[in-house]
C-alpha cells in the first residue's frame, strides 16, 4: 500500500519537472513598444514638455541682447550670451524713484520669510502637540475654530487686520506683516502637526509621563526628535508660501519693505520707457529661484515626510 | 497583609459610556492580581485609572494607603510596561532606562547604578548602546521591564505585555515575569486577554466583563468553582461542557435530568438544598470527565464524532443527550468517529447554575 503510494508520487513529480523545464520562468518579458508604455511615457512626455517650455523660453530670453530679441523668434537658443540682463534686474532696474533692482527687495523677503517661518512653525508645532496628546477645557472649540480658518478665504480678513494693526502702531512695518503671515499659517499648520503628533503611538506618551516628563520634557525630548519629517513638510509650505506672497506684501507693508513678489510686479509692470524683456525673465527667475532651491534640496524629505504621516496613521 | 492597591467605587465614563461601573478592588502587598477579560471589557481603562493616565469621573484610588486619586503618574510609585513597549525611539537602551531618573535629576552616579542593577536582572548588559530598532520584540519588552524596574516601584503595572510576540517568546518571558516577580516581591497588576498567562502567573485572577468584576479569586478556585455561568465559559480551553436541563429527585437523591438523560449528582458540594423542578445549567470540564473506565452511578453511551490529537492530549467529541460535547483523554487513546464509548463524571468537579441568575448553586 504505502510503496504504490509512493511510487505514484515519484511518477508525478518526474512528469511535473519535463513540463517546467521549457515551460515560462521567472520574470515575464515586455515588449518596449506596447501600448501601455506608448501611452504612459507619451503623456509623461507631454506634460514635462507643457512645464518646461516656459521655463527655456524664460532662460534663453533672459540671456538674450534687446536687438536680438526684437529678431528672432523666441524659441532660439541665444547667438550671444549676455548676463546684462541678469546684473540690471539685481541691481538696477528702477521700480518708482529707487533704481537698485530686486537687490532691496531680495532683502526684505529674507527679513519677512524667516522669522515668519520660524515662528509658525514653532507655535503650530505647539499647539498640534497640545491638541493632540493632552486634555484640556476648550479643546473642541479651539480645534473647531482652527479648522474654520484653515477654510475662511483671507481677503475677507483682510481690512479687519489693517485696522488692528494700525491700533497697535505695527502697520507697514516688517513685524507687522511677519505677524499677518504667522496668524495665516497657524491653521493649516496647526492641523498638519496635530495630525501628525496623533499617528504617533500614544503608548509611548504615556510611557513618557509614567516617567516623570511633563509638557515641555515630552515636547522637546520625545516628540521633537520624533517629528524631523514633519517639520521638513512645514518649513516647505511656509517657506515658499511666504515667498510667494504678494497679496499681504502689497497690503500690510510700505514700499521701502516690499517684498520681492511686489518689486518684480512693478518692474515687469513700469509703464515708463521700452519693455526690457530680457530683464524681466531674469527678474522673475530671481524671484523664483529660492522657492525653486528649497524644493531642490528638500523634495526628498518632502515626500518622505508625507509618506510618514501617512503610513503611520 | 497590608493592601498595596485599593480602588474603591471607580467609575468612568467616555461621553455616554460607562466604560466602570463602581469598581472595587483591594490588592495585598506583594500580590500578582492578574485582570483577565475579553477585549473591550475596561482592563486597560482600570489600568490607566490606577496609574493616573486617565481621571476617573467618581471614585478613589489609594497606594500604601495614601489617596492618589489627584496625584500625577510619576507621584505614584508605579511603572508600567505597554503591549506595544513604547520604547523612544530616538534613544538607546541606556538613555531609554535612564530617562525617568534624569528627568527627576537623581545622580549620575545613582542612574548608572540601577541601570546596571536592572540590566543585570533582565540579561541586557549587551544591548544597552543599541537603539530599540535593532532589538528583537522580546529584547524590547525586556528593556520596558527594565525601564519600571529601574524607577524602584512599589507596583508595577503589565498591559498585556506579551501580546505583541510569538508564541515561543511569549511563554519565556511568561515564566521571567514570574520570577521576577518571586525575586522583587513586588505588588504586580497585570492585564491579559489570555487565560493561560492568568492562571500561571497569577496570585489571584480579577475576571472581568462590561466594566464589571464578575470573580476575584486564586485560579484555582475559579477553575474548579467559578461564580457563574460567564465565568465558567471563559475560564478553560476547550470549554466547559453546558447541559440546559432541570434538577430532579432519583431515589430521594439529587440529580440533573436533560434531553431524557440523568445525571446523579452524588458528590456534587452544592451551595445549598438543590430544588427538585429547578432550572439548571450543569457545567462538565473536558478533562473532568472519564472514557471507558470503571462504571459508576453515572456511566453513559456516546458515538465519537470527530478525533482531534493534540500530541499531549486527545480531544473527541461526542454527541450526547442531544448535544456536541468534548472530551479530553491520553493522547496515545485512539478512538475513530462512530466509535461506542462509555463516559463517567466525577461530580465533585462539576458545576451547576441555576438557569435564570446564572449564579452557582
Ligand atoms: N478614549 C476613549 N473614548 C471612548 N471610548 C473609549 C476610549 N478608550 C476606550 N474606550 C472604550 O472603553 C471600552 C474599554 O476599553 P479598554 O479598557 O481599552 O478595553 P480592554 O479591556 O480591551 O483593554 C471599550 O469599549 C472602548 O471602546
Ligand atoms: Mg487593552
Amino acid at each position: 500500500m504505502a510503496d504504490q503510494a509512493t511510487l505514484n508520487t515519484v511518477a508525478a513529480a518526474a512528469d511535473a519537472s519535463s513540463g517546467s523545464l521549457s515551460g515560462p520562468r521567472g520574470n515575464r518579458p515586455r515588449p518596449i513598444f506596447s501600448t501601455r508604455n506608448i501611452v504612459l511615457y507619451g503623456t509623461l512626455g507631454l506634460a514635462a514638455i507643457y512645464y518646461l517650455v516656459p521655463l527655456y523660453v524664460m532662460v534663453v530670453t533672459s540671456l538674450k541682447s534687446m536687438p536680438e530679441i526684437r529678431m528672432g523668434n523666441i524659441f532660439s537658443p541665444p547667438v550671444e550670451i549676455t548676463f546684462e540682463p541678469w546684473v540690471k534686474a539685481w541691481a538696477q532696474a528702477c521700480t518708482g524713484l529707487n533704481c537698485d533692482g530686486l537687490s532691496r527687495g531680495f532683502g526684505n523677503s529674507v527679513r519677512i520669510t524667516i522669522p515668519s517661518v520660524i515662528i509658525s512653525i514653532l507655535i503650530a508645532s505647539i499647539n498640534g502637540y497640545a491638541l493632540a496628546n493632552w486634555r484640556f477645557k476648550g479643546m473642541e472649540t479651539f480645534f473647531t475654530v482652527l479648522v474654520i480658518g484653515a477654510f475662511i478665504p483671507y481677503q475677507v480678513m483682510i481690512y479687519p487686520i489693517v485696522i488692528v494693526l494700525r491700533e497697535m502702531g505695527i502697520y507697514g512695518t516688517l513685524s507687522g506683516l511677519i505677524i499677518v503671515h504667522t496668524i495665516f499659517g497657524m491653521p493649516i499648520l496647526t492641523l498638519l502637526f496635530r495630525n501628525y503628533f496623533a499617528s504617533l503611538p500614544e503608548e509611548l506618551f504615556k510611557a513618557a509621563r509614567v516617567d516623570g516628563a511633563g509638557f515641555w520634557n515630552i515636547y522637546f525630548r520625545i516628540m521633537l526628535p520624533m517629528s524631523l519629517p514633519i517639520f521638513v513638510v512645514a518649513m516647505i509650505i511656509q517657506i515658499t508660501g511666504i515667498w510667494n506672497d504678494f497679496l499681504f506684501g502689497v497690503v500690510f507693508t510700505r514700499p521701502e519693505y516690499y517684498p520681492m513678489t511686489v518689486q518684480l510686479n512693478n518692474i515687469v509692470n513700469s509703464v515708463q520707457g521700452v519693455k526690457e524683456y530680457n530683464v524681466n525673465m531674469a527678474a522673475t527667475i530671481l524671484t523664483g529661484l529660492v522657492p525653486l532651491i528649497v524644493y531642490f534640496v528638500s523634495g526628498k524629505l518632502f515626500v518622505r515626510g508625507i509618506a510618514a504621516g501617512a503610513v503611520k496613521g | 497583609m497590608n493592601t498595596s492597591v485599593s480602588v474603591k467605587d471607580l467609575t468612568l465614563k467616555f461621553g455616554a459610556i460607562t466604560v466602570l461601573d463602581k469598581l472595587n478592588l483591594d490588592i495585598k502587598d506583594g500580590e500578582f492580581l492578574v485582570l483577565l477579560g475579553s477585549s473591550g471589557c475596561g482592563k486597560s481603562t482600570l489600568l490607566n485609572c490606577i496609574a493616573g493616565l486617565l481621571e476617573p469621573t467618581d471614585g478613589q484610588i489609594f497606594i500604601k494607603n495614601h489617596n492618589v486619586t489627584w496625584e500625577e503618574p510619576k507621584d505614584r510609585g508605579i511603572g508600567m510596561v505597554f503591549q506595544s513597549y513604547a520604547l523612544y525611539p530616538q534613544m538607546t537602551v541606556e538613555k531609554n532606562l535612564s530617562f525617568g531618573l534624569r528627568i527627576s535629576g537623581m545622580d549620575k552616579a545613582e542612574i548608572d547604578k540601577r541601570v546596571a542593577r536592572a540590566s543585570e536582572i533582565l540579561q541586557i548588559g549587551p544591548l544597552l548602546q543599541r537603539k530599540p530598532a535593532a532589538l528583537s520584540g522580546g529584547q524590547r519588552q525586556r528593556v520596558a521591564i527594565g525601564r519600571a524596574l529601574v524607577r524602584d516601584v512599589d507596583v508595577f503595572l503589565f498591559d498585556e505585555p506579551l501580546s505583541n510576540l510569538d508564541a515561543k517568546l511569549r511563554s519565556e518571558l511568561r515564566v521571567e515575569i514570574k520570577r521576577l516577580h518571586q525575586n522583587l516581591k513586588n505588588t504586580m497588576i497585570y492585564v491579559t486577554h489570555d487565560q493561560i498567562e492568568a492562571l500561571t502567573l497569577a496570585d489571584r485572577i480579577a475576571i472581568m466583563r462590561s466594566g464589571l468584576i464578575q470573580q476575584l479569586d486564586d485560579p484555582m478556585t475559579i477553575y474548579n468553582e467559578p461564580k457563574n455561568l460567564y465565568v465558567a465559559g471563559f475560564i478553560g480551553s476547550p470549554a466547559m461542557n453546558f447541559f440546559k436541563g432541570e434538577i430532579a429527585s432519583v431515589d430521594g437523591r439529587p440529580a440533573f435530568v436533560t434531553n431524557g438523560v440523568t445525571f446523579m449528582l452524588d458528590g456534587y458540594r452544592a451551595k445549598g438544598p438543590l430544588q427538585p423542578g429547578t432550572k439548571a445549567v450543569l457545567g462538565l470540564r473536558p478533562e473532568h470527565i472519564s472514557v471507558d473506565g470503571p462504571e459508576t452511578v453515572n456511566t453513559h453511551q456516546a458515538v465519537v464524532e470527530i478525533e482531534e490529537p493534540m500530541g499531549a492530549d486527545n480531544l473527541i467529541w461526542l454527541k450526547h443527550a442531544g448535544q456536541s460535547m468534548s472530551v479530553r483523554i491520553g493522547g496515545n487513546r485512539r478512538y475513530s468517529p462512530g466509535a461506542q464509548v462509555k463516559l463517567a463524571y466525577d461530580m465533585s468537579l462539576a458545576s451547576l447554575f441555576d438557569a435564570e441568575s446564572e449564579l452557582r448553586i
